[in-house]
């Protein structure tokens, strides 16, 4: 055990652990993910449990405060090799006591058996992807559930005792009108126990998708905008608090995991095109499967070599800033200071100013902590792209 | 250096309608007379500018000389004189064919007789060339040799029963168009001991050698200190060099004679004092007369150019300069636009030599660009009787001031399938046109003749003309003359604000029309602010359209997954380096390419 202060003092990772593995792909999913046979997922958990410990050994001084298991759909995978790939992490890595371990689970795929092993595991946070209470949302979605499943499956976790839950919900899709939104939002409201934490993200239709190629009707802007406005209304009459562009939670359970990428913290990615970012330096993965799993077995390295960046203080500004704006509470201009040695003014003259006066940054100074912080306003959320562009330097 | 037998030379040129293979005929002569082996060859070594590689048109005259040992025994010079191949350049076209004794006249075994090809028959015909035809691409399944073979005898009235039957791509038959050329074109004429008399058909410019004059010796002799004197110009110089066409070289030699094609080399130092057309003669021992034929080029299509960076004003300008050396028909003379700041108004000779000209600028000199949308030069008689020439639409006087306005008409010839006739005369009825008449070539293809006015074509006539004919209409025109017009000017308003860059000048009947397209088409351009943003068309103050940017309500990034934010920065930088792209008018933004899209209207 380590006691608190030591804890202080060592440098703290997060872990990402990428599962490339549907039932099938939705129409509008562009992540790296695609249906695959048992044994094609075998090998790739052994490949992935190899690149795992392979990489410890340059990580013996930091500790693992989050560890996330997303996908693709990770809970398509047998429980027993949930349980095993977190058993390697555990044994190659210092594991912080309390360490937030997520799993990204659909309805349709989740049983008590695979759930039990979950827990096993130490798995203590689950994401479910609902997306939409709204059956022929999901149907042209091309999800594989229906809002009946994801009830059984919320009951059968709850029996679990998982109370660390989150609910992935999305808005402006095909077929969705307000009042339908209203009624997914309501629907996961009227969940008994009450997630603490929701996800509601925005469609965005991405190049290489299926809805692309084709793309779908999806409601107008005006409607897609007041979607946007009633979800903080009425999850904050619920108790939850936005503290991310597209997430709420319940107070104490925001997400540990995404928040250290929006902080700008260390992360290590495993798996197929995982990304990483240690110490200022980003990389990722290959993205082919094939050589991914045969550079595994032979305990060869797996970054894609082009990926490799390291950054320069310049890029670092700008990612201080566009991802620390992500997040409600903005970014602190004492830290950013700290940090690169200049004020945020300085480095962004004129810009911070402009979009105050054009209602879409404020500024605030909390008397408790002490800290000038900058963040979008309400309209600045609306568009958070314009902002975080003028960001970029040069 | 041993006296040149004139009887055993050979200067020609290859016609063809656009992409019936004149290029690649030209490569495989080249290649078959030896002077280069296959593996040499770039494709098309005639073209020589990296643009009309790859845009695969020929924008300069070029020339070659190769040996030919012909089936006779006898070695025969070849000087193989490329045409430029698009209706802007017509007049180069023109000063080439003089240059020549014969011509090859290539058309596609499939597609038969196009729109230019009549036109630059007719060209080769009127300088007394001796045309002999060949039929192209005869390995193409839907080949019909004997139709076309036919349809040229009907048509142009050649014989054509013995036309070699080839193809340029796959190197079938190139012999027997080796001995046509022999057989066919005659040997050049013209006395050596008489004054030099040379007719430039090209000139281009050296940083080293200066300006290199295209030339064919008609008459005389010119060598290595000849006084030379260009006759319409008036320049005067001594010659440095002179030499003859090797493949992409220039190979020196003693002398140039009388029915020699080569080049001259005399320190110039501007391609304006070598106009093609011009007359090249002996200022010690003039001849009598210049030869027939010289004409000032005119632009015909103004357009402003403006650096998008206002501070590379001065790199636009020395660029437009080092083109004008090498291209005699660019004109440019400053200008200021309230929109668009310093910059110039720029005369071309067509729409497709404003655009080379756009493109090397871009290209070979690393400048970004803002066009202003393409104008002709309108006559305006003022009321105090005086007549302006104006290039630019923003220069317009005060409509008071205006007794009337004339616009240049153009006679064109329209080449197409009988089936699309309905089509393209209402094409050509909706661009103003006055219909002269109709010839059925054969019976499925006539050459329709109208009267259309220049600005109506400039645009996208083209375009519009290829797609409501899928692609079969082929069209050629040259200029008639001016004729009086109702025309307007048309504002555009951005955010109530007059942007002079986009004005233009349109018939009265066709503004509320235009007016509202460009609108719409700006409406689409010109990305969502933060506010509303209204745009209108305006005559005279008096507002005819009216279209609306909406406020911008949401612009937000996707879900940042499992970390990777790489591609995340990449859309926000791609977000940014648009916002660089665009012009501040006011407080509007507005994207470059949208001072070009009156281009773009006939969107059907």
């Amino acid at each position: 055990m380590i006691n608190k202060k030591a804890w202080d003092k060592m440098k703290k990772l997060s872990i990402y652990i990428h599962i490339p593995f549907c039932v099938r792909k939705c129409l509008y999913c562009d992540f790296l993910s695609a249906p695959a046979d048992q044994e094609m997922m075998r090998r790739y958990v052994n490949a992935l449990c190899r690149e795992i410990i392979r990489k410890s050994s340059s990580y013996k001084e930091y500790i693992i405060t989050t560890v996330f298991i997303g996908g693709g759909t990770p809970s398509i995978l047998p429980g027993e090799w949930i349980e095993k790939i977190v058993r390697v992490v555990r044994e190659n890595y210092q594991m912080e006591t309390g360490c937030e371990i997520s799993l990204e689970a659909n309805p349709g795929t989740i049983t008590s058996d695979k759930l039990e092993h979950w827990c096993r595991a130490g798995v203590n946070r689950l994401s479910i992807g609902l997306q939409s209470a709204k059956n022929n949302e999901l149907e042209a979605l091309g999800r594989i559930h229906s809002f009946e499943d994801f009830l059984c499956t919320y009951e059968l976790i709850i029996k679990y005792r998982f109370n660390n839950i989150n609910v992935d919900l999305m808005s402006a899709i095909p077929m969705q009108t307000l009042a339908s939104w209203q009624e997914t939002l309501k629907a996961v409201c009227s969940l008994n126990p009450l997630p603490v934490h929701i996800s509601a993200y925005s469609l965005i239709v991405e190049e290489n998708t299926p809805f692309y190629e084709n793309p779908p009707k999806l409601p107008e802007e005006d409607e897609e905008r007041n979607m946007y406005k009633i979800t903080n209304d009425i999850l904050s009459d619920l108790g939850y608090i936005q503290y991310e562009i597209s997430n709420y939670a319940k107070s104490g359970y925001e997400c540990r995991h995404n928040q250290v990428y929006w902080r700008r913290g260390n992360y290590l990615g495993f798996g197929l095109g995982a990304a990483s970012m240690v110490e200022n330096v980003r990389y990722s993965n290959i993205r082919k499967l094939g050589s991914y799993i045969n550079l595994c077995e032979s305990d060869l390295e797996t970054m894609e070599k082009s990926s490799l960046n390291h950054l320069s203080k310049k890029e670092q500004m700008e990612e201080f800033m566009f991802l620390g704006l992500r997040m409600v509470k903005g970014v602190c201009e004492e830290e950013f200071y700290k940090v690169f040695g200049t004020a945020i003014e300085e480095t962004y003259q004129g810009i911070v100013e402009d979009f105050c006066r054009k209602g879409l940054l404020k500024k605030e100074f909390c008397e408790e902590t002490g800290e000038h912080r900058i963040m979008l306003t309400r309209y600045g959320i609306d568009v958070s792209n314009y902002v975080m562009a003028e960001f970029l330097l040069s | 250096m041993a006296q040149i037998d004139q009887s055993k030379i050979r200067n020609f040129c290859i016609v063809a309608h656009i992409d019936h293979g004149k290029s690649t005929l030209a490569d495989r002569i080249i290649e078959m007379t030896g002077l280069l082996t296959s593996r040499e060859m770039q494709a098309q070594v005639l073209d020589n500018m990296e643009l009309e590689r790859e845009r695969g048109i020929t924008i300069k005259a070029q020339a070659v000389r190769t040996i030919y040992k012909a089936k006779d025994g006898e070695e025969y010079i070849f000087n193989l004189i490329d045409t430029p191949g698009h209706v802007d350049f017509n007049y180069e076209v023109s000063r080439s064919l003089a240059a020549c004794d014969g011509a090859i006249l290539v058309v596609d075994a499939a597609q038969g007789i196009e729109a230019q090809t009549l036109a630059n028959v007719y060209l080769a015909l009127d300088h007394n060339l001796e045309v002999f035809p060949v039929i192209n691409k005869i390995d193409l399944p839907s080949a019909e040799p004997d139709r076309v073979k036919n349809e040229i005898e009907d048509v142009i009235g050649i014989e054509a029963q013995d036309a070699p039957l080839i193809s340029a791509k796959n190197g079938i038959g190139i012999d027997d168009v080796l001995e046509a050329v022999v057989k066919k074109v005659p040997a050049p004429g013209g006395n050596p001991e008489n004054p030099l008399q040379a007719l430039i058909f090209d000139s281009i410019y050296d940083s080293y050698k200066g300006v290199i004059i295209f030339c064919r010796i008609m008459e005389g002799r010119v060598a290595k200190g000849t006084s030379i004197r260009m006759m319409a110009t008036g320049a005067t110089a001594e010659v440095v060099e002179v030499g003859y066409f090797g493949a992409g070289q220039f190979i020196a030699c003693e002398e140039l004679c009388a029915g020699m094609v080569g080049y001259i080399t005399a320190s110039i130092k501007n391609v304006k004092d070598t106009t093609v057309g011009d007359t090249v003669t002996d200022a010690d021992n003039p001849c009598a007369e210049p030869l027939p034929g010289y004409k000032k080029v005119n632009s015909m299509v103004y357009c402003g150019v403006y650096p998008a960076d206002g501070a590379k004003y001065p790199d636009l300008r020395d660029a437009l300069e080092k083109l004008q050396l090498n291209d005699a028909s660019l004109r440019y003379e400053p200008e200021t636009s309230i929109a668009l700041g310093f910059g110039f108004r720029c005369g071309f000779l067509g729409l497709l030599h404003l655009e080379i000209i756009q493109e090397r600028l871009e290209r070979e000199y690393n400048l970004d660009l803002v066009t202003t949308a393409p104008g002709v030069i309108y006559k305006v008689h003022t009321t105090k009787g005086e007549v302006i020439e104006l290039t630019n639409p923003s220069n317009l006087p005060d409509p008071s001031e205006i007794e009337y306005m004339e616009e240049p008409v153009v006679s064109a010839e329209i080449m197409v399938t009988t089936e699309f006739i309905g089509s393209i005369m209402e094409l050509c009825q909706e661009r103003r046109g006055r219909y002269l008449g109709m010839e059925y070539m054969e019976e499925t293809r006539a050459l329709l003749k109208y009267e259309l006015p220049l600005n109506e074509i400039i645009y996208d006539f083209f375009d519009a003309l290829k797609s409501r004919s899928r692609g079969y209409a082929s069209f050629d025109y040259e200029l008639k003359g001016y004729e009086q017009s109702e025309l307007v000017k048309l504002d555009i308003l951005i955010n109530k604000e007059e942007v002079d860059a986009l004005s233009f000048i349109v018939h009265k009947d066709s503004a509320y029309e235009r007016g509202r397209k460009m609108c719409e088409k700006l409406k689409d351009e010109i990305p969502r602010h933060l506010f509303e943003i209204p745009i209108q068309a305006a005559i005279g103050g008096k507002i005819i359209a009216r279209e609306t940017v909406k406020a911008m309500r949401k612009d937000v990034l996707a879900k940042c997954y499992g970390g990777d934010i790489t591609r995340k920065k990449k859309l926000l930088e791609k977000q940014k380096e648009g916002k660089k792209r665009m012009r501040q008018i006011g407080s509007v933004e507005i994207p470059q390419k949208a001072f070009m899209s009156v281009l773009k209207l006939d969107d059907k």
